[in-house]
């Protein structure tokens, strides 16, 4: 079934691409990882197209874990997964953590084989309660 | 009322009009208390509502809404798209082809339950909820020219945002500091209530 996959959201490309090379260097290949960043224009922003395409590229049967950075990129992430095939929207959450902190975590957790609700938690213990 | 194919061009063309019109105004109250693409944001949405309006107009009303709401989400690119864009699709989903002045009071009640949850707020955060909700209670009052009422009853809770502090999005990682300015989200939806309004009072 594979690993629980990682989906990194930020208002910026270069952060997003920036927090998935900390992931792959830290934690390895054996999760499957997707990041978008920016407006569907360009400039500074996030795109529900580009979220629902980055899920697409990290699915996993096991679900997939998303990292936001700011309001509009949570907000668009959880549109996204709205918008996804019945089938699909109760394998995706948005972590409520850090974008970075919490990618590397998640990820090192997913890496162990976790479930999509242990990678979730093991993310939001990282947020101040 | 029968909202016919030329009224429902006329509101897209006024709603849209309205918010870009407006665009450099939303920034700057943005740049004052969240990230400063609001008008921005809202103005790339409206302009792709804009470039699909001959098949717009041409959808009956309930289909016409969803379909600028998904553009919205689509398009905006910030928190704007998924606020805005549940309360077209919601208001899409509630209405009847052919409402009455109870099918929007019901609708639009509906569509802002949608927008409370969606944003997980409500009434005094400083946000767009904040002129919606004034003008739900002045439609349900049933009040004889209540209609008529909205654009100055949106107006002014818009303006009411001012001394309100932020407990919702970018703004309220400012705290106090957002108090003093008027919402951006809040002054383009007394915008938009004005354009419908008016549209609807000239096409009567």
């Amino acid at each position: 079934m594979g690993n629980v996959g990682i989906v990194i959201v930020s208002h910026s490309p270069d952060v997003a691409r920036g927090t998935a090379d900390m992931v792959r260097q830290m934690v390895g290949e054996e999760v499957p990882l997707a990041w978008c960043g920016g407006a569907s224009e360009g400039g500074l922003g996030s795109s529900v197209e580009a979220i629902a395409a980055a899920i697409d590229r990290a699915w996993s049967e096991k679900g997939v874990a998303i990292l936001v950075d700011l309001g509009g990129a949570e907000l668009n992430s959880e549109m996204a997964v709205e918008l996804l095939p019945h089938e699909r929207r109760g394998k995706v959450v948005v972590c409520n953590a850090p974008i970075v902190e919490g990618a590397v975590i998640a990820a090192t957790e997913a890496s162990g084989g976790a479930s999509l609700d242990e990678v979730r938690r093991t993310a939001e213990e990282l947020s101040p309660a | 009322m029968d909202i016919t194919e030329a009224t429902r061009r006329a509101l897209i063309e006024r709603v849209a009009g309205s918010v870009i019109l407006h665009a450099d105004e939303l920034t700057s109250l943005d740049q004052a208390i969240g990230d400063g693409d609001h008008g921005i944001n809202m103005k790339r949405g409206f302009e792709a509502v804009l470039t699909d309006l001959d098949r717009l107009a041409a959808m009956p009303l309930p289909e016409a809404l969803q379909a600028v709401g998904m553009t919205l989400v689509m398009k905006i690119g910030g928190a704007s798209g998924p606020l805005y864009g549940t309360l077209f699709m919601e208001l899409g989903k509630s209405l009847p082809d052919v409402p009455g002045f109870a099918d929007v009071t019901i609708a639009f009640e509906a569509a802002i339950a949608a927008v409370k949850r969606r944003g997980k707020s409500d009434a005094g955060c400083k946000t767009m909820l904040d002129v919606l909700i004034p003008v739900l209670e002045t439609l349900k009052s049933g009040q004889p020219g209540s209609a008529g009422r909205l654009p100055a009853v949106a107006a002014a809770a818009a303006e009411a945002t001012r001394p309100m502090k932020a407990v919702r999005g970018r703004a309220s990682f400012l705290g106090d500091r957002s108090i003093g300015h008027v919402d951006p989200g809040a002054r383009s939806s007394a915008l938009m209530i004005s354009a419908i309004c008016k549209t609807l009072e000239a096409a009567a």
